[in-house]
């Protein structure tokens, strides 16, 4: 068994589709949070979240859990790119993949690398700044109920006052978009999930996930720097 | 040369049974010190080779194909039978054995027959247990369908591709003994010659078809398995690579050919198309239990069909032919093949065939799709069916129970099925001629064994359908398996068999001097159009209808060709690695050879019985007539050396238990 | 009878396995729309004996789409541009008169190129030997065939699965290069049947097993296979297959 967990395609499958899954209920979490920011509250309620979550200790132990499960979901998935790449030394000299297949599925290393480049800049901008450097936006923090909490809020609005920071960002979720698009499906697949009776639901919850989940997030920047959110 | 049948005393129900008792057994120890070669991995060869390996023989099997999946057996669609009686109609063991040696035409073996009817249901048992996926009722059981010739129904299939299903249960069984290394297997390997040392078959010459080289091997017993030789027509429904050659280079070394000249020509094939054709293609015979066969009635309609005025659908029933309901009201669509076969041809030659060239025939489902329909509205409760809901109904059932073939033939000629009626035409389709065997499986040379189609028991001059599969299965699971023991029980002190001796040195030899002079022939014509023209004179001659006359002139043609081809076939001499033409040339070259000796054997039989229909011996009526005074038996033909002048043998057939009467299915 | 096309031919030659190969420019003129693919290959093998040329090798046999031999990537798809069927059952009427055709063979590290448009699908025996199969021996004394009736849909879908024809177009088609129809059709027609219940764990860790030893990719659920699979094997095979690896490895025994 010990072997089997790791070494084989199917356990290689298997993985990638647990670990996608638990980033995907990330996803959820994290969207459902930031999305305080619509309270139009001045981001009271969201500041209180941010808070909630950066000090509590389940969330801060999850966090570590997180780092790891995207890690092993990266490097499961180049495993996979670079195997599957010499599983076809010799190339075809006239390929015609759009007809049984979607670029988007072919394209997964590609979207995850992109969403990947974006996840550094986002963590640059926010994980790095909350959780060791400090806030850039000043004053660092605001007063609520007596509570001193940091004001996430303020520093959202700050970064994505940059046009290009914007760009940047909604392209990140267009990435996700496509990646999702993909992924959720293919999650239940490996794990052997899709019974024909279940497989339309399936499919149904993925599409709505893959376009609710990005546009939500989307949302977020394009808001910000529009002024919707006060 | 001495033929003995060896057929064991007893009654005939107890035969086999009596045998199975007495028979000397090889102790397990003793077993895995003796080699056996299967040639082939059809079903014969693959169910031979896996049950062999099973009691502890060391096999090595061969096969042309890339994998031994892909034997010929692959294609079969239909059927298989066995005399379960679970459809309650009145089946018995004595009743799948009488119909199989009245379709024969009382020109079969009745021990070996009745054999082959007592272990067909164990076939069905094995094949099951393998987890082969038959087709099944509502309840969960097996379901059967009637083939044509008989009156029960008594074929087990697994939709349009129980051949594919049979072999890959078989296959799976091989596989299961490649994987513990209990045989070795060789694909792309051509078997060449047997090679005989002190009167016994002592193995083979291989040629592997990759890199190109001769091979040596050597065994206690070699068992052939190779098929049938259809392809000596060139258009036939066999398979591309389907070829005599393993047979026939037996046949030159001493193994006598059992009625080579009896072929079977299927009624149900797709019309030819052009010249360009390099196969037919076969619609299952499960299709006439629903087809209705048909010709316009008046040359008018011909013409205006012909002439794409009118569709084979605006004919009105009054104005149509039902020639086969008319002809044999009893069994109607479903009499035998060579019956069905040689009407249509009888209709087509009188100028009633449907399309440009004249050589074809309607088979039409529009009845059975209403018949269907309404049973399924009734079904369905629905009472006030409009015409378009029945047919709509109806479609979806014979969807389901012939799609595949609906969908092939629409590959294939472009036109819709379900809604304009099929055009079918007889083509070649199997050989119950094959090397002679007796009722051990041993063809006249010792140690020699040949199964499935490549031998030529069971079917006398015209095969049931659905037997074939029954026969390859029953001889490589149920009956080689004991028999060859009774042979082998005295090889257990033999010991390892050299593949040095000068007897291997000199049938290598051999075969290189055949390849080298093939390659350095410097002709100009590639293979192929020899082998066409050898079609071209075998189908019209030696065919459907043979003659006197046609016969001695196509022996001459025959020979003709083959000079022609010696001097002149072009055959690509770059390198051996991989040389498709060359191997092709050589079993055209052997196809040559056997289309003479089935024009000889045809000339020699002065009667008209099954497949073999001579236009000299007819009834009134135009129905095959036998003659038992003369030629009650079976023609096993000796290698004299010279293809041009074979020598006749005779096995005389008995029947203890069969009267013997004229053939009729009206 | 309608005009023969004309057609371009850009096909791959390779002289061995060890050769590096290329594409070769032939014309093939007069190609009737009845005729089929492989016999358009015939007659330019026929124009190259002729010239005393070495003609085309290919892969075929049965010549209607059930022995799975033939094996041609054409225009970029396996088997030619129409679905459910080989390339022996493509037939010229899909293309037109001037086309220019791709024909290459299988590309696999699973499947070497033995020569020209031919390859070497042995691994697909190896995994069939690995485990698929039931361990059941000739003896004509199993039980009788209606012993254990079975559900009709269940042997319905297991005869579904069993009608692949092993030709590797699904690997040929995979992005991936992977075997993941093939082995799961094979696995799930026993899954799905009570005679394959006894080994149904070991079969599949041994036939998956044998599976990445070949060379072959790893499945990313990209649907191509399916698509392409001249016997339109559903991807549900796969989806079972995970399950049954799955549950194999959470209990390895019975
Ligand atoms: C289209 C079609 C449909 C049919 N449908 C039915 C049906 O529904 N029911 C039925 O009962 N019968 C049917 N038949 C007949 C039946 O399929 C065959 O008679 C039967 O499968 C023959 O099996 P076999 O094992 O004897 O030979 P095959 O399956 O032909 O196998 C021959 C084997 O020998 C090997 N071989 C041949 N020559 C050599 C050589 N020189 N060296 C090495 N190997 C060699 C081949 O590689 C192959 O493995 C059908 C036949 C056709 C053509
Ligand atoms: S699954 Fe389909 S494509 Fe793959 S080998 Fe089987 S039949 Fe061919
Ligand atoms: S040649 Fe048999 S499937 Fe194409």
């Amino acid at each position: 068994m010990a072997k089997g967990l790791f070494g084989s395609s199917l356990m290689k499958k298997f993985w990638m589709s647990i670990t996608g899954l638990f980033l995907i209920s990330f996803l959820l979490v994290h969207c459902a949070l930031n999305a305080l920011i619509f309270a139009n509250d001045g981001g009271m309620l969201f500041n209180q979240g941010a808070h909630f979550m950066g000090t509590n200790i389940i969330i801060r132990t999850m966090e570590i859990v997180l780092f790891g499960g995207l890690i092993a979901h990266v490097v499961d998935g180049l495993m996979l790119f670079f195997q599957n790449r010499s599983a076809r030394p010799v190339k075809y000299a006239y390929e015609k993949p759009s007809a049984s297949s979607k670029w988007y599925s072919r394209s997964m290393a590609l979207l995850g690398t992109l969403i990947l480049l974006f996840l550094i800049l986002h963590l640059y901008h926010f994980w790095l700044r909350t959780r060791i450097t400090g806030l850039t936006v000043q004053p660092t923090h605001v007063f609520f109920e007596g509570h001193k909490l940091e004001d996430l809020y303020g520093e959202m609005k700050f970064v994505f006052s940059h046009l290009w920071v914007v760009i940047v960002y909604v392209l990140g979720c267009f990435s996700l978009f496509w990646h999702l698009l993909h992924g959720f499906r293919s999650a239940f697949q490996s794990l052997g999930l899709n019974y024909t009776k279940y497989k339309n639901g399936i499919a149904f919850c993925g599409d709505l996930f893959s376009v609710v989940i990005p546009t939500v997030f989307a949302a977020m920047p394009v808001s910000m720097y529009m002024g919707w959110v006060h | 040369m001495e033929l003995n049948s060896k057929i064991p005393d007893g009654s005939l129900d107890q035969k086999w049974t009596k045998y199975k008792g007495n028979v000397r057994l090889v102790n397990p120890a003793n077993k895995r010190s003796i080699d056996v070669i299967v040639v082939g991995t059809g079903l014969a060869g693959a169910s031979a080779a896996a049950s062999l390996a099973e009691m502890g023989y060391s096999v090595k099997a061969l096969c042309f194909q890339d994998s031994p999946r892909r034997a010929h057996s692959i294609a079969a669609q239909g059927g298989i039978n066995a005399a379960k009686n679970y459809m309650n109609d009145g089946d018995s063991t004595y009743r799948l054995f009488y119909d199989t040696i009245k379709g024969g035409d009382y020109r079969s073996r009745e021990a070996n027959v009745h054999r082959l009817a007592e272990v067909s249901a164990n076939i069905i048992d094995q094949c099951v247990a393998q987890g082969v996926p038959f087709a099944r009722d509502y309840g969960g059981l097996l379901d059967n369908r009637s083939f044509g010739g008989t009156q029960v129904s008594r074929t087990f299939y697994a939709k349009g591709q129980t051949g594919q299903q049979l072999l890959l249960g078989a296959y799976s069984a091989l596989s299961r003994q490649i994987g513990k290394g209990t045989v070795e297997m060789l694909n792309r390997h051509e078997m060449l010659d047997v090679v005989i040392v002190d009167g016994k078959a002592r193995g083979i010459i291989a040629r592997n078809l990759v890199t190109g080289e001769l091979e040596r091997h050597s065994a206690h017993a070699v068992v052939l398995c190779t098929g049938g030789y259809g392809n000596v027509f060139f258009l036939s429904t066999n398979a591309m690579g389907s070829n005599v050659t393993a047979a026939w280079r037996a046949h030159k070394r001493g193994a006598a050919f059992g009625n080579p000249c009896f072929t079977q020509i299927h009624p149900t094939c797709i019309p030819v198309s052009g010249d360009h054709q390099s196969k037919l293609t076969l619609m299952s015979e499960s299709l006439r239990n629903d087809g209705r066969i048909w010709v316009p009635k008046h040359k008018e309609d011909v013409e205006a069909i012909r002439a794409k005025r009118l569709k084979p659908q605006d004919i009105p029933e009054d104005r149509r032919d039902y020639y086969l309901e008319r002809r044999y009201p009893a069994f109607g669509n479903l009499v035998p093949r060579d019956i069905a076969s040689r009407a249509a041809k009888e209709r087509c030659d009188e100028g009633f065939g449907v399309n440009a060239t004249g050589e074809a025939v309607y088979l039409d489902f529009s009845s059975a799709i209403i018949r269907y329909g309404k049973a399924q509205a009734n079904v369905k409760g629905i009472h006030n069916a409009t015409d378009q809901q029945i047919i709509e109904l109806g479609t979806k059932v014979v969807e389901q129970k012939y799609g595949n073939l609906f969908q092939m033939y629409e590959q294939i000629v472009a036109e819709n099925p379900y809604t304009t009626p099929m055009m079918i035409y007889p083509a070649v389709h199997y050989t119950m001629g094959g090397l002679w065997v007796d009722y051990e499986l041993m063809t006249s040379v010792p140690g020699l064994y040949a199964c499935g189609e490549a031998n030529f028991s069971d079917h006398g001059a015209n095969r049931l359908g659905a037997s074939a599969l029954m026969q390859g299965l029953a001889d490589g699971y149920f009956v080689l398996p004991y028999t060859i023991g009774n042979y082998l029980a005295d090889e257990i002190r033999t010991g390892k068999i050299s593949t040095q001796s000068p007897e291997f040195e000199e049938a290598e030899k051999n075969v290189r001097k055949q390849i080298d002079s093939l390659l350095n022939n410097n002709g100009t014509e590639p293979v192929d159009h020899y082998h066409r023209r050898l079609g071209k004179v075998m189908w019209n001659e030696c065919g459907m209808a043979r003659t006197e006359k046609g016969l001695k002139w196509a022996i001459a043609e025959i020979q003709q060709i083959r000079k022609e081809f010696y001097a002149n076939a072009r055959v690509p001499n770059q390198s051996l690695y991989m040389n498709t033409e060359l191997a092709k040339a050589l079993r055209v070259a052997d196809f040559i050879d056997l289309g003479e000796l089935m024009c000889w054997d045809a000339l020699n039989r002065n009667e008209s019985c099954g497949g073999h229909f001579r236009e000299e011996y007819q009834t009134e009526d135009g129905e095959a007539l036998r003659d038992d005074e003369n030629f009650k038996y079976v023609s096993a033909w000796e290698w004299s050396g010279d293809p041009s002048a074979p020598k006749l043998n005779k096995e005389e057939l008995i029947y203890e238990n069969i009267k013997v009467q004229q053939r009729s299915y009206k | 009878m309608e005009k023969g096309m004309n057609l371009k031919l850009k096909v791959w030659r390779q002289k061995s396995t060890a050769d590096k190969g290329g594409i070769v420019d032939y014309n093939v003129n007069n190609v009737s729309p009845d005729m089929s693919f492989l016999e358009m290959i015939d007659v330019l093998n026929e124009d190259l004996v002729k010239k005393g040329d070495d003609p085309v090798a290919f892969d075929h046999d049965c010549r209607e789409g059930i022995c799975g031999m033939c094996s041609m990537f054409i225009n970029g798809e396996a088997h030619g541009p129409n679905r459910g069927v080989t390339t022996c059952q493509l037939h010229m009427r899909s293309f037109k008169d001037g086309d220019t055709v791709y024909v290459e063979p299988w590309r696999s590290e699973g499947f070497p190129v033995i020569k020209d448009l031919m390859v070497n699908r042995g691994a697909f025996d190896r995994i069939q030997q690995a485990g698929g199969f039931v361990s059941v021996n000739t003896s004509g004394r199993t039980m009788d065939a209606n012993a254990i009736p079975i559900p009709k849909e269940d042997a319905d879908k297991a005869f579904d699965a069993a009608t692949c024809i092993g030709c590797g177009a699904c690997v040929a088609t995979c992005p991936n290069g992977s075997a993941m129809l093939f082995v799961g059709a094979k696995v799930s027609q026993f899954a799905l049947l009570p005679q394959g219940q006894v080994e149904r764990k070991d079969r599949v860790l041994n036939m998956v097993k044998q599976m990445d030893e070949e060379g072959f990719g790893n499945c990313s659920n990209i649907g191509a296979c399916e698509v392409q699979c001249p016997k339109n094997i559903s991807l549900e095979v796969i989806a079972r297959m995970n399950r049954e690896y799955l549950t194999a490895n959470v209990k390895p025994e019975n």
